[in-house]
């Protein structure tokens, strides 16, 4: 946030360091614009009032994983304030999406402000080691109005705010990464009372889904102990996820006293000079997007949210569909066969081997009569397995749908032969022997067989 | 010329004859050592010496730069690679500078040499440089008295010939308060004139560094090479630098003096009272013109200091844990006690004072009363000076208002010693930019001639008027060429101004 260290996740412990993350006697930090610039652009992206002028504060207390013993970070000057993140169906866990109780949701938040992060502790045997790689990394803290009600409302806050940071390339928020961190203040009160209970913080939730384990625990947890007539006092507890519990961290006795007061090494920020650039970055988001793929390509509602839940899907579904004659098909190919072709193989959309293109004329061939369904599941899976193009894969192995009229004719007038028994419950009335007829057909043509024209033909034939 | 009469020269004189090559740096930094060698067992101005790295850089030496083979003393506060910089502070005895402060970067690139760091009160913390947590260090016009502080160690060196120049740092005085007790002249820039990069942090909106030096010239030449932008510095200043040593010399004509009513105080020794009363005098001389100002938040600037930059300092020095480097304490059974036990062994008792002062005025409940308030008082004294500054180009006043003081004397009481800085206290407060020059003696009562400083503050970032200024006052008046009695042996060379 103040130095030029490299963030790498992973590296070397404290392989990143210099003076200014070390703390070191007279090292002073430099403002990170870029992280200004990204906080300004998670500001824009959910609708917050950006500061005009916004400072930096020395947060002071005590503790080894702290180079300066205080942290830089904003105080009553942030950033951003207000906004909200905008809550949608597939944001929420699967088990949930069916019992959303408030559609359309939206979190206000209270604010966004900028501070450094601090070193890494790592607690061996007998003594603590410390990789200061990670202290004065940017580290941007949202907080939201105590506004969500469960732990899958939770869930989809999380989510729907990590998309909405990868759609603005502010962070890959990856929380296994640490890139996305999460402390929740959690508190229950009965049903008719209008103040909150006591705020009680968990720490150490390290996916998602852990910080939907960790709440629903504490929901029960919390309800119990007002049951038993206890009284919760204002706490930190951590989050067990082998044991799936929490535990008590610290009281609000021991709560410190941070001294806040303006960093007297750094000048106040004037946001108007980076709100322009900012405002050119402003990406698309989820919600415009979802409604852009109904209306621009006539994808139902739940398959555009499905393709704009993940922004890499949904680009290379923008690809393949640009120039498409039936984008329709398109995001259907993308959903079924290319989702579950990658799933098979442990791939991501960004490592697919098929491109945007290649699915795009795949789908060309089938919309053009030039292969059935049939054989294009077949062409599917050897373009994905090969990388080849539908085109070479088609010529290659000589699929080809039969459309020949007079050799369908041919076909069709060999299997009325071959089955009186279903010919004679046709003409008794029995439609459903047509589809085992035209199975026959297909099968006698080796699969080659136009379905719809076998279809009209054998009928043809058969009443007459 | 002989060997032993180079460490007499100024650096302008020493430039001269470095230029001309009739003198090499190794030969000058011998001279100064076997100086050194001969006077610093009697004032303790240093702390450290690296003669070997120094004689190695003086034979790479371009004697053709500003400051080429100049050997320079650096206050043990400023970063210097390589070398201790332990702050005269227990906490950080064993630590070394990993790399250098933009001012020692910027003084290496125009030829410096910087071989030895000098004393100072702890973490620049005190007035007399009693509060070195090694030694204190003795005024070289008298050893039983004070050489001033913070930074006494690099003014007892230049007063003493054991340095052609020194850097200090000044955050309410320690620049001009130890050149104005030792006889020297000392120099601060305006706030974020110079770079604070690697000058280790006692209060960041207070803290400047600059020169003491023999004469104003050299005081331009140093600030030639230390000024200006740097990117490592967020609060220091992307203005040009201007060739401080362009004004020299001229006259004092149109020039118009402030005199602050506020500053006409009791307890100002009445010899410096008179010594500043004739130098106004000369002023009047040299055809400047006298008006009497007003500073209406003076009175308040002493508390306002020790409110702000305690409070900074408390936040600054949380970093000396004993976790990453510096002074541990040893057999500690949990984190409390080693934070603990560390920060009590390794502070004194000033930083320890200032560290819980400056804690508690940004406490809880009291921010507002004392931290908040502070900050508008210290607006109000920066429109006081900016008021002055458009009526005359410079304040005049004493540096400090009584002569050193016998060593001891104020150690014990520190709200006393708080009050020497009562005239160089409010231009930290302000930003502004001021100057300590020799204008007399104050004779004691056994004999001992004590030099007076003239303090000359100037508007943000106008130095180089003030340096013209002092520089006028200076060549007109034979005070910087008295030399204290322990370097009277010396015999001085004719100078060549």
């Amino acid at each position: 946030m103040f130095c030029g260290c490299r963030v790498e996740f992973g590296a070397a412990p404290n392989s990143h360091t210099c003076p200014t993350c070390l703390g070191l006697p007279g090292a002073l930090p430099v403002m990170n614009h870029e992280a200004l610039r990204l906080t300004v652009l998670t500001g824009l992206m959910l609708g917050c009032d950006i500061a005009p002028l916004s400072k930096f504060d020395r947060k002071s207390y005590f503790y080894p994983d702290m180079p300066k013993n205080y942290q830089i970070s904003q105080y009553d000057l942030p950033l951003c304030a207000n906004g909200s993140v905008p809550l949608h169906d597939l944001a929420y866990p699967k088990d949930a999406q069916k019992k959303i109780a408030t559609p359309e949701k939206e979190v206000p938040l209270v604010r966004i402000h900028l501070e450094e992060d601090v070193a890494k502790s790592f607690h061996l045997e007998n003594n603590t080691a410390i990789d200061f790689n990670r202290a004065g990394t940017p580290l941007m803290e949202i907080v939201s109005q105590p506004e969500i009600n469960s732990p899958e409302e939770a869930f989809a806050f999380l989510t729907a705010l990590k998309q909405i940071l990868i759609y603005g390339a502010v962070s890959d928020a990856d929380m296994e990464k640490g890139q996305l961190r999460c402390d929740c203040n959690i508190s229950v009160r009965p049903a008719a009372q209008q103040e909150l209970g006591a705020k009680i913080e968990i720490k150490n939730m390290n996916s998602i889904s852990a910080v939907r384990r960790a709440l629903t625990y504490e929901v029960e947890r919390q309800t119990e102990a007002l049951a038993r007539g206890e009284k919760l006092e204002q706490e930190t507890r951590g989050w067990d996820d082998g044991a799936g519990k929490t535990f008590l961290m610290r009281t609000k006795e021991s709560a410190h006293d941070y001294r806040y007061f303006a960093e007297p090494d750094l000048v106040p920020v004037k946001t108007e000079s980076l709100l322009e650039e900012v405002r050119a970055r402003l990406p698309e988001l989820p919600r415009a997007k979802r409604a852009r793929f109904v209306e621009q390509y006539g994808v139902s509602v739940y398959d555009a949210a499905v393709l704009a839940h993940d922004l890499a899907l949904a680009a290379f579904f923008e690809a393949a569909a640009k120039g498409a004659r039936k984008p329709k098909s398109v995001a259907n190919w993308i959903l079924n066969d290319l989702q579950s072709a990658l799933a098979g193989a442990g791939r991501a959309i960004g490592d697919c081997p098929i491109s945007p293109a290649a699915l795009d004329e795949l789908v060309n061939l089938i919309e053009s009569g030039k292969i059935s369904g049939k054989q294009a599941k077949e062409v599917f899976s050897e373009m994905f397995a090969s990388g080849k193009s539908a085109a070479a894969i088609v010529s290659e192995k000589g699929i080809e749908q039969l459309n020949d009229p007079t050799e369908i004719e041919t076909l069709c007038e060999q299997v009325i032969a071959a089955n009186p028994k279903p010919v004679a419950d046709f003409r008794g009335g029995n439609s459903a022997s047509l589809n085992f007829l035209k199975g026959q057909v297909l099968k006698l043509s080796k699969g080659k067989a136009n379905p719809a024209l076998v279809g009209e033909i054998l009928e043809r034939q058969l009443k007459t | 010329m002989t060997a032993s009469d180079l460490p007499a020269l100024n650096i302008a004189e020493l430039r001269d004859l470095l230029g001309r090559r009739e003198v090499s740096p190794r030969a000058v930094l011998e001279a100064l050592q076997s100086r050194i060698a001969e006077i610093d067992p009697q004032i303790d101005a240093y702390l450290s010496i690296d003669f070997d790295a120094a004689l190695e850089e003086a034979a790479r030496a371009d004697v053709t730069l500003p400051l080429g083979g100049v050997p320079i003393a650096i206050k043990d506060i400023i970063s210097v690679a390589g070398q201790p910089c332990t702050c005269a502070s227990k906490i950080l005895r064993n630590y070394r500078a990993p790399y250098d402060a933009t001012v020692v970067r910027k003084l290496k690139a125009a030829g410096a040499i910087p071989f030895g760091k000098t004393n100072m009160d702890e973490f620049a913390m005190g007035s007399s440089t009693e509060n070195s947590s090694v030694k204190p260090t003795r005024n070289p016009w008298d050893i039983s008295r004070v050489s001033g502080g913070s930074s006494g160690g690099s003014a007892a060196a230049v007063a003493a010939d054991a340095a052609f120049g020194a850097l200090g740092t000044d955050t309410g005085g320690s620049i001009r308060q130890p050149a104005s007790l030792s006889g020297v002249v000392g120099f601060k820039p305006s706030y974020g004139r110079v770079s604070r990069f690697g000058l280790v942090a006692f209060a960041s909106s207070f803290d400047q560094a600059g020169p003491l030096t023999k004469t104003v010239s050299d005081a331009a030449l140093l600030m030639n090479a230390m000024a200006g932008h740097d990117p490592l510095d967020s609060t220091c200043l992307n203005e040009a630098v201007p060739d401080y040593t362009a004004n020299l010399g001229r006259d004092l004509r149109g020039i118009r003096l402030g005199l602050a009513q506020e500053y006409m105080i009791a307890g100002v020794d009445p010899k410096v009272r008179a010594a500043v009363d004739a130098a106004v005098a000369h002023f009047e001389s040299l055809g400047a013109e006298i008006v009497a100002v007003s500073l209406p938040h003076t009175e308040y600037a002493v508390a306002t200091y020790y409110i702000l930059a305690t409070a900074e300092a408390s936040a600054n020095l949380a970093r000396f844990d004993g976790v990453r480097y510096g002074h541990r304490a040893e057999n500690t059974r949990n984190l409390f006690e080693h934070y603990g036990r560390t920060r009590e062994e390794g502070f004194g008792p000033e930083v320890k004072r200032r560290i819980i002062l400056g804690t508690y005025v940004l406490s809880s409940g009291y921010y507002e009363a004392y931290y908040a308030r502070a900050q508008k008082v210290r607006e109000l004294v920066r429109q006081d000076f900016a008021r002055a500054f458009e009526q005359v180009d410079a304040l005049v006043s004493p540096t400090s208002p009584v002569p050193a003081f016998p060593l001891g004397e104020r150690s014990v009481d520190p709200l006393q010693m708080y009050l020497a800085d009562i005239f160089t206290i409010a231009a930290n407060l302000a930003g502004i930019c001021g100057i300590s020059l020799p204008c007399g003696f104050a004779q004691t009562e056994d004999g001992a001639q004590l030099p007076i400083g003239l303090q000359l503050l100037g508007a943000a970032l106008d130095e180089a008027r003030i340096l013209q200024i002092a520089h006028a006052y200076e060549q007109s008046t034979d005070w910087h060429k008295k030399r204290p009695p322990l370097v009277a042996n010396v015999q001085r060379p004719t100078r060549k101004e």
